[in-house]
């Protein structure tokens, strides 16, 4: 774990629960990847960040907090938004990616570009009282693309800017995240491979579907089975 | 018995907040078209105009997604668990 670097793309309410729990827990390296500033909005949910950080790029707020927490924890920030131009030179180096971001687009870029490195992806999403959460490793398990095969068009669903979002729901889908990339890296436990995790924070409900890798997937089906990078 | 249909939260105000609704078909198409005359509006959410099903949304039979089935022609009887399972974005921002 003290020779892991994961990346947190996307310091927003995933990313501050994911990032304080992988930092506390010991693990070497964060790179925090993520072009926004912290605005007031955001605080109720991003608890990472506080009122006087408003205006400051998000990875030096939740930097400064993390070094707080955890001296012990290297933190890399970069202050750019993950592209597909940008991507696969950004997470070139992860042993391990979060997806932590809001908007389809980048969560199947960040599914793309992780499977085209063969890097593991821990895959959340969330919007109101509704959680998502499922683990890809490339090559072994389905991919996003496997369940959804494109992103809606702009305006079919409802991002969380529009519907609005639990803040602790953010939190608790955060901290599952970081959970999930430690069983990764200390190869205990069974992952969410395969499976999705939902959480209705509403009917307090947790639940598994099953998913299975699609075998004319545009993104993994021409990817051969290969063992997943070192842990 | 009914077949069972669990309802996303994003989708549970066309249910009046109701987490399972009741519904009957020996398809899931039918099924679907059942569920429009008791909750007027969901089956525009899970159908894209053509009636196929929409490509941010999936459709379980008892945990088996209907893609690898037979797609909306996925029999379906008394006693069926069907998941709507919606593709969700935030992260949030």
């Amino acid at each position: 774990m003290r020779d892991a670097a994961v990346a947190i793309v996307g310091v927003g309410a995933l990313g501050c629960a994911a990032a304080e729990g992988l930092a506390c827990a010991g693990v070497g390296r964060l790179v925090l990847l993520d072009g926004d500033v912290v605005e007031r909005s955001n605080l109720h949910r991003q608890l990472l960040h506080r009122d006087a950080d408003r205006g400051r790029p998000k990875v030096e707020s939740a930097a400064e907090r993390l070094a707080a927490l955890a001296p012990g924890c290297a933190i890399d920030c970069r202050a750019v938004r993950v592209t597909a131009e940008n991507a696969v030179d950004l997470l070139a180096d992860a042993t391990c990616i979060v997806d932590a971001t809001d908007g389809f687009e980048s969560k199947f870029l960040l599914n793309d570009a992780a499977v085209a490195l063969g890097t593991p992806l821990v895959h959340a999403g969330i919007v109101r009282f509704l959680g998502q959460l499922m683990t890809i490793i490339p090559g072994l398990s389905a991919c996003y693309r496997c369940l959804f095969v494109a992103p809606p068009r702009p305006g079919d669903v409802p991002s969380c800017q529009e519907a609005g979002v639990l803040g602790s729901l953010a939190g608790t889908i955060g901290l599952l995240q970081a959970a999930e990339v430690l069983r990764y890296l200390t190869g205990s436990g069974p992952l969410l491979t395969d499976r999705l995790l939902t959480y209705d924070a509403l009917a307090n409900r947790f639940r598994h579907v099953r998913l299975r890798r699609n075998p004319s997937c545009p993104v993994c089906a021409a990817r051969l089975a290969a063992a997943p990078r070192n842990r | 018995m009914a077949i069972q249909v669990r309802i996303p939260t994003p989708l549970r105000k066309l249910t009046g907040g109701a987490e399972s609704v009741s519904g009957s078909g020996a398809t899931v198409a039918a099924l679907v078209q059942d569920l429009e005359t008791r909750h007027p509006g969901l089956k525009e959410r899970i159908c894209d105009d053509a009636g196929k099903v929409r490509r941010f949304v999936n459709v379980y039979v008892n945990g088996d997604d209907i893609r690898f089935l037979d797609n909306l022609d996925t029999p379906v009887k008394d006693g069926d668990e069907i998941s709507i399972v919606p593709a969700i974005a935030g992260g949030t921002r």
